[in-house]
């Protein structure tokens, strides 16, 4: 396998994990733990194909790579802020119990 | 490879897995954060200094320690004694399954497409500054209002509500 | 002769290296070089719990420890034996791993910092174009070590100290990162030796230190402030207030892992000297052109342990803060005026060489210090406490 078939796939069972706790999990915060390895993933491959691309000197990758940290963390922070929000109304962190759009 | 990389690769790994699949909710952020390390030390490994550090100071730094603070504030510290997983789980894990199917066959049919080798770049810290602050300008100036505007957000949203009288 | 003993120390490194093969040598040179620092600093830590102990004894009319060996200082052998003689206790429902796991986390994420410190000239173990950047990265990882060890004692002023020192880290650490930005701003550049490069020279006698311009002493004061508590030092020792919560986040430790935790405290305050020596103070240079012929090695040592004994005096001199005015402070004081010194360094850097900015500068800090300040007592934001019920 080339390095960067290898990184790519370190990347993609990241990315297979992190879907599958947020899609299976109960907890919302482990929802948003999903959310980021996600993220993470994509970051990886960013970098990536940065380092093995034809023109590395470019930068392209690696910026995307940190506006993506950047906005991954302001993505937790309003995320988490939700989450609490949530809880502080209706007491549980619980998705399947949160089925009711009325408060 | 080399063994590094198929040891980062392990950790971070199992750093997922075990976020996702333990039991405990501050083991799972403690776990999520040793993945968070391996994928920095792989940004190290592919010559992204930069991009390595700034994740470990904000993944490990900030986003970690969020996630345990909200994990404290709403007493997920305590085990739950229910189910971990949805009622709708197998579904879940057939979409992440097939997912992973679909983005590995899509490597392994264009690996030989891909390149095999390239020189180390030699980029400094310098090099990714003047790119931030001459051609990448305004995505930059955009990222510093979206992250005003979502620490206010935040406070915003989980600011306490005045209670209504009952 | 002045440059012999200057290089000392690299000139030992690689005359023992010179023994090995030459494929072995780069390794070994690192190797060598994460002895010395491992070998350095603990004794440095030993020696300054005993500083520390006899300083704070004199302010406070007292003697301190003077019966282990000349004046007491063999003190910390005595307090090592202990430690390691004790029986380390684990509490029934404390989480095991986690609970091992977290001193030693603490410890290497503080030692890793050490690497990027310039100790003297060619006196660094890895120089990193990232170097400062990294620096705070492990710093950012000490924070979860500290969580780590308050959750997983499954005690509720563990747990208290935890989220407090947690808290009051990730309040100070941006105040610390910016105002060390004003220096990156100045010097172009995140390597710390060329931070101390571009501080080198004289006019007459005096040294180019970034600590002697208005946007850098005040960066100076920020950092300095935002480092006292980012170590969780009085007055910002609420994590570990005794009269609150016993020792805060590591109560549950006992014997090794306690004496860890108090290294990794001590790690961090040198560490963190060490930046503030680097960025502001001129590194391993001298502070007058006279004495260049000093090792550089003796001036950084000197320098930090000026830093430390600023630490122990600020201990011996204040009361600690309540957490409100803790907050109030680092949110509405601190971060808004290194935010204002930030500008004034763009305003520094962009008004060209002559005294119009000495002025500018300067009365735009002061002017500014005055009024948030005033604005911010008179508000009773942090206050001197009114004593309600003593009065």
């Amino acid at each position: 396998m080339t390095p960067l078939a290898a990184y790519l796939m370190v990347a993609a069972l990241v990315f297979a994990i992190g879907l599958a706790g947020a899609l299976t999990r109960r907890n919302a915060i482990l929802v948003l733990i999903g959310i980021e390895l996600m993220l993470n993933a994509a970051n990886l491959n960013l970098v990536a194909f940065w380092r093995y691309g034809p023109h590395p000197e470019a930068l392209t990758g690696m910026i995307f790579a940190i506006f993506s940290i950047a906005v991954a963390a302001a993505e937790a922070a309003v995320g988490l802020g939700l989450v609490i929000s949530i809880y502080r109304h209706a007491r549980t962190t619980d998705l399947d119990q949160m089925n009711r759009m009325k408060g | 490879m080399s063994p590094v990389f198929y040891f980062l690769a392990a950790l971070t790994v199992a750093g997922g897995l075990a976020a996702v699949l333990l039991r405990n909710l501050v083991h799972c952020a403690l776990a999520v954060t040793v993945s968070f390390a391996g994928l920095a030390l792989l940004f190290l490994s592919l010559d992204a200094q930069f991009a390595g550090f700034a994740q470990i100071l904000i993944y490990i730094g900030a986003v970690a320690i969020l996630v345990v603070f909200a994990i404290l504030l709403t007493r997920g510290a305590e085990l739950p004694g229910g189910a971990i997983f949805s009622r709708t789980w197998i579904a879940g894990l057939v979409i992440a399954a097939g997912v992973f199917a679909l983005l590995g066959w899509a490597v392994i049919e264009s690996a030989r497409a891909l390149p095999t080798y390239a020189a180390a770049p030699t980029v400094s810290v310098h090099d990714i500054g003047l790119a931030l602050v001459g051609r990448y300008v305004l995505p930059l100036e955009i990222v510093a209002l979206l992250l005003t505007s979502a620490t206010i957000g935040a406070v915003i949203v989980a600011m306490h509500e005045k209670e209504p009288s009952r | 002769m002045a440059r012999t003993l200057d290089q000392i120390f690299i000139l030992f490194k690689d005359w023992i290296v010179s023994f090995l093969p030459s494929s072995l040598q780069p390794v070994a040179g690192v190797i060598l070089g994460v002895i010395g620092i491992l070998a350095v600093f603990p004794t440095l830590f030993a020696l300054t719990t005993v500083f520390e102990r006899k300083g704070l004894a004199r302010m406070q009319n007292r003697l301190g420890p003077n019966r282990v060996g000349p004046f007491g200082f063999l003190q910390p052998i005595a307090d090592g034996i202990k430690a390691l003689t004790k029986e380390d206790v684990v509490p029934f429902s404390a989480d095991n791993f986690v609970h091992f796991l977290a001193p030693l986390v603490l410890v290497v994420a503080v030692f890793m910092g050490f690497a990027i410190l310039p100790v003297g000239r060619n006196m660094q173990l890895v120089d990193m174009d990232a170097g400062l950047l990294f620096f705070f990265a492990m710093g950012a990882s000490t924070e979860i070590s500290i969580f780590m060890a308050g959750w997983s004692s499954r005690n509720k002023y563990s747990l208290l100290g935890a989220m407090r020192a947690v808290a009051q880290m990730i309040s100070y650490e941006i105040p610390l990162l910016l105002s060390s930005i004003a220096v990156v701003m100045i010097t172009g550049s995140l390597s710390l030796p060329k931070i101390v490069a571009a501080q080198a020279g004289y006019t007459g006698i005096w040294p180019h230190w970034y600590v002697f311009t208005p946007w850098g002493f005040g960066a100076f004061l920020m950092f300095a402030v935002a480092a006292m508590a980012e170590t969780n030092r009085t007055p910002f020792d609420l994590p570990e207030g005794e009269s609150e919560l016993v020792a805060g986040y590591f109560t549950e430790y006992s014997g090794f892992k306690f004496a860890l935790f108090f290294l990794g405290e001590y790690l961090g305050m040198f560490s963190i000297s060490g930046i503030a020596v680097t960025l502001f103070l001129g590194g391993w240079a001298a502070p007058f052109s006279f004495l260049t012929w000093v090792p550089s090695w003796i001036w950084f040592f000197a320098k930090v342990m000026t830093a430390i004994f600023v630490f122990i005096w600020v201990r011996g001199t204040l009361p600690r803060v309540r957490q409100d005015q803790l907050m109030n402070f680092a949110w509405k004081f601190v971060l808004p005026y290194t935010l204002l010194v930030l500008f004034v360094t763009a305003l520094w850097r962009f008004m060209g060489e002559g005294w119009e900015r000495w002025v500018v500068c300067s009365a735009i800090l002061i002017v500014a210090y005055v009024i948030m300040g005033r604005l911010q007592m008179s508000r009773r934001k942090f206050a001197p406490r009114s004593y309600r019920y003593a009065e």
